[in-house]
């Protein structure tokens, strides 16, 4: 190393330790004194379009496609066609657990051994090392009380644990006492968000409702497009901003245009953001307090999780509950290998129910979530 | 992202510390923690065993029974291991000699291929080659569009489907060549669909493309925050396509990335590039020893240096190390090098790099309104009072306060902490080996001023 990197490392640890030691300081101060001044207004991304005044005066910047003539004669027809069943389509997940299952029934007698394969197989499903460690000792006392030495009964055990773990929560999904209800979808990026959003737009305009797709992703390149898109499928409307725009107005002027048409649901499809992102978070806030200023309007923000999501989904859901009040958990891309095992512990630990599961491309393979099913289809019936 | 892990190792590592030599049962201590750790950062169930089982085998033998510094063997072994799971040494592209060189990308729905295209374009564009984006995915909606718009931002060009034509991804991989050709063009990279390993028809489509692109490079891009999963979609793809790298994005969240030792270890292909954050620059080669010592708590030191010599202006470098050896570093000095540091990017991001900080502030955000706090109050001081805080009493400190819209309490913070450091900086002049605030640790490796 030269003298002058050397120094820079040392000018940088300075820097460091100035800023990180006031960083500290504010900490400690924030967490014992009173609460510090409300939280500064995040500037939003790399600012590309002129300074937004905000959202009061949000002046429509975006430009409204009506989704051609398709309005009035709903596009799809009343989704009464079959629906997936959860259990099917959970089928690969439920060979994958019955492989470790019966291994462990073939066993003569439970022993150590076969703990820790029951907890392997959970930890492969990505329900992770707490909640699988919870689960495997529930099933633990419960076999020690009902004296149970059959390694092949476990499986039922087991499978009612999940179930149980499962069972609490409110899983519909809620509508406004008065029109517009207002569903508003947050998650990181690539997870399916629009994709969810497309789906559902189909099941409501084919049960006869108005719906307004808002394109609150001005971000990434193209998104009001993919959205766009989905809207003439579907037959809902599009507000969109430019590419770059304040989220915040686009939001603002589907508000406005859904109480102008009447509209029954907006769906906000917000850019997908890393939790860590304090910035991106402030501005999801932002965009919630700006549906908010139509009480009672928001009733569901629903956090969407994509299956072969790891333990990270933890994260994920905690940051994202503490920044907009999560009220449920889309899972989606269930149709693979992965087993969305997450949710377990999302439930678990966060008690945010699961509420939709996407288990398809399809506008129809969107399922409500079912504990008793996914249970079931976990552990084969 | 493995910054937890390395939470992790610390904590096992400082108890072992204490002790003197490692007995069996200390080694199978360790290994559970270390594998609880894996586990939770989602690094695959089977990888684990594997990479749990060389551990143990080594720590138990002599090298680490006759040294005296037990705790540190089984770091450097470890250490070492992780190296080798995530790949050895750093990868690079493969170029073709008879160009254009072909770089195909594949992956799982939402897991950055179109963002890894542009930017893969950009950095190779950035190296004095002519890129050509292919958008041969057809199915996601807007995908193509979106591959436009990277490509106008860029300059590159990109190949679509003919208006109107027949939308088949075949068509658009076979016709890019002619497109090459055509705008002299030396690389071509090919953003497929995403797709679900198992969807056979996709996959048959896939390969398919591959048949008639020949790529030089067939790329799997890999969600950092992905779980045990990884290994499946990581085997399948090889298994169809033949795969000869991965690229590994969205690496800046705080997701373990477990995935990155799994792919490692079962496909047996190196990690080529990373995508550390959403702007197009946000993409740097994969450096597996760094990565390795950052598991560890060593820091990313080396990638540290690079950003810091790129942002860095070395005569005024040369200037404030001149005033660093005569003790005479100030507030102004401090701020100039707090905005070149700032052009090396979030503070946040920085800080997780350094070896030897403490966990609070590895994690912490350091948000830009707090870094212009500081500057303003370092701004509403008058010159006299920059270079010598002492002056500062309190009715000028009231006074510094209003002018930068802080309070005092925030004023004496700075200060304060700038004291620590000034003496912090002249023992380091002096020769001596810091003294630092409780919590901080300097790396072992690192000097004093030389000369």
């Amino acid at each position: 190393m030269n003298s002058a990197l050397v120094l820079t490392l040392i000018l940088l640890l300075a820097v460091v330790l100035i800023v990180g030691g006031l960083v500290l300081s504010r900490r400690s101060q924030r967490a014992a004194g009173p609460p510090a001044s409300p939280p500064i207004e995040a500037p939003t991304r790399p600012p590309v379009a002129a300074p937004s005044a905000g959202p009061v005066v949000a002046e429509p910047v975006g430009e409204e496609i009506p989704a051609g003539e398709t309005l009035s004669p709903p596009v799809a027809e009343p989704v009464v066609e079959e629906r997936p069943r959860l259990r099917d389509r959970l089928g690969r997940t439920r060979a994958a657990l019955a492989g470790a299952f019966t291994g462990i029934a073939g066993r003569s007698t439970v022993d150590d051994e076969t703990w820790e394969e029951l907890e392997e197989a959970l930890i492969l499903a990505d329900v992770g090392v707490a909640t699988s460690t919870r689960l495997v000792e529930a099933v633990r006392e419960r076999a020690a009380v009902e004296r149970i030495t059959d390694p092949g009964a476990l499986e039922g055990l087991l499978r009612a644990e999940v179930a149980a773990l499962l069972a609490p929560g409110d899983r519909t999904l809620h509508r406004a006492p008065s029109k517009p209800t207002v569903w508003m979808f947050v998650g990181v990026n690539g997870v399916g968000k629009t994709t969810t959003i497309a789906k559902l737009a189909q099941r409501e305009v084919g049960e006869g409702n108005r719906v307004v797709l808002a394109a609150a992703d001005t971000f990434r390149a193209a998104a009001a497009e993919q959205l766009g898109t989905w809207a003439e499928r579907t037959g809902a409307w599009l507000v969109r901003g430019q590419e770059g725009a304040d989220p915040g107005s686009v939001v603002f002027d589907a508000m406005a245009s859904a109480q102008t048409r009447d509209s029954d649901l907006v769906l906000v499809d917000t850019a997908g953001r890393l939790h860590t992102k304090v910035n991106l978070m402030e501005e999801l806030k932002k965009l919630r307090r700006i549906v908010d200023r139509t009480p009672d309007a928001l009733t569901e923000v629903l956090l969407v999780i994509d299956a072969t999501t790891g333990q990270n989904g933890l994260a994920q859901a905690r940051e994202f509950a503490q920044a907009v009040e999560v009220t449920g958990v889309v899972l989606t891309k269930l149709d693979g290998t992965a087993k969305g095992g997450i949710v377990l512990a999302i439930q678990a630990e966060l008690g945010i129910p699961v509420k939709v599961v996407g288990i398809g491309e399809g506008a129809a393979d969107m399922v409500p979530f079912d504990p008793e099913e996914f249970a079931a289809a976990l552990f084969g019936d | 992202m493995f910054d937890a892990l390395s939470d992790r190792f610390d904590g096992i590592f400082s108890r072992m510390r204490g002790r003197g030599r490692l007995g069996e049962a200390d080694i199978d201590e360790v290994a559970r923690e270390i594998r609880l750790a894996l586990l939770e950062a989602d690094v695959n169930v089977r990888v684990v065993k594997g990479f749990i089982a060389r551990i143990k085998e080594r720590a138990k033998g002599a090298e680490v029974a006759k040294s005296l510094s037990p705790a540190q063997q089984v770091i450097k072994i470890v250490h070492e291991e992780l190296v080798e799971t995530l790949g050895g040494t750093s990868g690079k592209l493969a170029m073709s000699p008879k160009p254009p060189t072909v770089v195909m990308l594949a992956g799982l729905q939402g897991s950055g291929k179109t963002t890894a295209a542009g930017k893969l374009a950009r950095l190779l564009k950035s190296q004095g080659l002519q890129p050509l984006l292919v958008a041969a995915d057809l199915q996601r909606p807007a995908a193509v569009e979106q591959l436009r718009v990277l490509g106008r931002r860029l300059d590159v060009p990109v190949h679509t489907a003919p208006e109107g034509g027949v939308a088949d991804p075949v068509e658009v991989a076979r016709s890019a060549f002619d497109e090459a050709a055509r705008l002299g063009r030396n690389v071509v990279i090919v953003d497929t669909a995403g797709r679900l390993q198992i969807d056979a028809a996709l996959m048959d489509e896939l390969r398919a493309v591959r048949d008639v692109v020949q790529p030089t490079n067939s790329l799997l891009v890999v969600d950092a925050m992905t779980g045990q999963e990884a290994v499946n979609v990581a085997s399948a793809f090889d298994e169809a396509i033949g795969l000869d790298g991965v690229v590994l994005t969205k690496i800046d969240g705080d997701a373990r990335g477990g995935a990155a030792l799994s792919v490692k270890e079962v496909v047996g292909k190196p990690i080529l590039f990373v995508g550390t954050g959403e702007k197009l620059e946000d993409f740097e080669p994969f450096h597996p020893d760094r990565m390795a010592s950052r598991i560890l708590g060593m820091g990313d030191v080396l990638s540290l240096i690079e950003k810091a010599e790129a942002a860095f202006d070395a005569t005024e470098a040369a200037a404030a190390e001149e005033k660093l050896r005569k003790g005479q570093f100030t507030l102004d000095d401090f701020l100039d090098q707090m905005q070149q540091v700032r052009k090396m990017g979030p503070l946040g991001n920085i800080m997780k790099m350094l070896p030897g900080m403490p966990k609070e502030l590895r994690g912490a955000e350091v948000d830009e309104g707090q870094l212009a706090r500081i500057e303003a109050i370092i701004r509403s001081m008058t010159p006299a009072e920059r270079r010598d805080p002492s002056l500062i009493g309190g009715s000028r400190r009231l006074r510094i306060a209003k002018g930068s819209g802080t309070s005092t309490q925030d004023v004496n913070a700075l200060l304060k902490q700038f004291k620590v450091v000034q003496q912090m900086m002249r023992s380091i002049a002096g020769g001596k080996r810091p003294k630092l605030p409780a919590g901080m640790n300097l790396p072992p490796g690192m000097p004093g001023l030389p000369g």
